[in-house]
């Protein structure tokens, strides 16, 4: 195979790949080896250890992940519903006539796009222990809650506001022209074609947002699925490593899903022959200034 | 009303947090550009190595990669980074190794999507002079990638500044645990925030600005 860089190999460089090849793999199984050694030495390999994830038993599970995984996908799930439409009105408030409404959008948006999701996190908790009666149990939740919705709503305002703008500007002025209003132009023909183009994007927001729930586990007491990691560790004797591992295997399951289906709907979307072929990638949201959240897109 | 900072070294966090993202930066720099190398080269194994080690580390939880090199390789596997007992710097070193860790499968797309701004002609007018994979990519492709990838770097830049907070997880004295902090202890709540927020306004808006503007001035026009 040939690719911009190299041309198909000859007999010589086909040589040479080979003994890359074969260095690349001695290190890699060096590092390997150094990992095994490593572990080993610290008897994290101890079937015990790893027994409750790999041993058959649901208790491991049904006790500790289940429970975890739960309220990590309870609280992303509603950032987004929540998220969404907020992002919406501020997406289109970015993309209005007047400077009154599109100034401040456009404020809001920057600003809360320039701060670190934990620090709204932070905020997010102070906010309901000092001034509402929200019960300390539901303090967490309500605070993680609050930090990835002021982020994500900031985020796809932008992805809404680069939707409407990658559609062809003969619908909006066909749609004028025809007698529309401003509102119906925005309701009724540019909305649902940007939303169809933004879907890809909207989708893979999601694996930002899946992420980022970690950090309430980490630093808000949030008990979500990093947290029941932890907390299953204390249980089964120390097994950090072996828990560390079975997170990160679930979290990798989920957002590699995600990615999946972002990857796959873009690609149909892409081919349908009757839309407008405006298709809002992956990586179009990467080039949306700063955003990266605690991930740029995945 | 300012009176309580006096007793919080607000600078000094947020000079943490600057350290953490400039270390980060270069070390994730440089690994990002070797996994980019290898994921456009002619290699199989390496190819393979790229897009899994990007895949895997880009779906799981920055969070979790740092608490990991806390309690896994500090607590558990006793990985110092040569700090020896020194928990604060332990936590530090290990902070900025997670971060790398992460941020460089980010900078390995960046510039991937750097190289694929690059005009086949180019790479193949190379090869026709007679230049190796390493001459064509070292001299040829990638200076103008980087140039063409300043953005999306300004953006990955960016996104480590935030993300630094993570290493608050693990105890980094940096602006997130400071703030954290204050708000327990103050009933200040609306004047720590923004304080906090002004400082990382002053770190992410200005770099986005600046390397807007630098990208411009370097691409290559086209």
């Amino acid at each position: 195979m040939s690719s911009v860089l190299y041309d198909a190999q000859g007999p010589r460089a086909k040589r040479r790949n080979i003994l890359y090849t074969v260095v690349f793999l001695a290190a890699l199984a060096a590092l390997v080896w150094w990992v095994y050694t490593a572990l080993d030495e610290k008897n994290q390999l101890d079937w015990a250890l790893w027994k409750p994830y790999l041993g058959g038993g649901t208790e491991a599970y049904s006790t500790y992940i289940w429970p975890g995984l739960q309220n990590t996908l309870k609280a992303a799930a509603l950032s987004m519903v929540i998220a969404l439409p907020l992002g919406a009105v501020l997406g289109i408030a970015r993309l209005s006539d007047h400077v009154w409404v599109r100034v401040p959008a456009a404020v809001v948006v920057e600003f809360f796009r320039a701060i670190p999701v934990l620090v709204l996190m932070i905020f997010g908790l102070a906010l309901f222990s000092q001034y509402t009666d929200v019960s300390s149990d539901d303090r967490p939740f309500y605070a993680v809650v609050t930090g990835l919705v002021l982020y994500n709503a900031s985020v796809l305002a932008e992805i809404v506001r680069a939707g409407i703008l990658s559609l062809p500007k003969g619908q909006s002025e066909a749609a004028m022209a025809i007698g529309l209003r401003k509102g119906q132009v925005m309701r009724t023909i540019l909305l649902p074609q940007a939303v169809t183009a933004m879907l890809p994007a909207i989708v893979s927001q999601l694996v930002v947002i899946v992420k980022d729930t970690a950090l309430g586990g980490a630093v808000l007491t949030f008990p979500e699925l990093l947290a029941s990691a932890n907390t299953a560790s204390a249980y089964y004797g120390a097994n950090t490593i072996a828990s560390f591992t079975i997170v990160a295997v679930i979290y990798l399951i989920i957002n590699f899903s995600l990615t999946t289906f972002a990857s796959w709907l873009e690609g149909r979307l892409r081919r349908r022959k009757k839309s407008t072929g405006a298709v809002l990638s992956v990586e179009d949201t990467a080039g949306i200034p700063g955003h990266a959240g605690t991930g740029t897109s995945a | 009303m300012f009176d309580f900072l006096d007793d919080y070294d607000v600078l000094g966090a947020f000079w943490t947090t600057v350290q953490l993202t400039l270390l980060s930066a270069a070390g994730s720099l440089i690994w990002g550009t070797l996994l980019a190398a290898m994921r456009v080269g002619p290699v199989p194994l390496m190819r393979g190595f790229g897009t899994a080690y990007v895949n895997i580390v880009r779906n799981i939880p920055l969070t979790v990669i740092i608490l990991f090199s806390s309690l896994g390789l500090y607590q558990t596997l006793r990985i110092t980074l040569g700090a020896g007992d020194i928990v604060d710097t332990a936590n530090f070193r290990l902070a900025v190794l997670g971060l790398i860790v992460y941020t460089s499968a980010f900078v390995c797309e960046a510039i991937r999507s750097g190289i694929n701004t690059v005009p086949v002609g180019q790479a193949e007018a190379a090869r026709a002079i007679g230049l190796s994979f390493t001459q064509v990519l070292f001299l040829v492709v990638l200076p103008q990638a980087f140039r063409a990838a300043v953005g999306p770097l300004a953006n990955v830049l960016i996104a480590l500044t935030k993300n630094t907070t993570v290493a608050a997880a693990i105890g980094v004295a940096e602006a997130a645990l400071l703030m954290k902090d204050m708000v327990e202890r103050e009933a200040q709540l609306l004047l720590i925030s923004a304080i906090i927020a002004f400082g990382f306004c002053c770190l992410t808006l200005p770099t986005g600005l600046i390397l807007g503007w630098v990208g411009k001035k370097v691409a290559v026009k086209r």
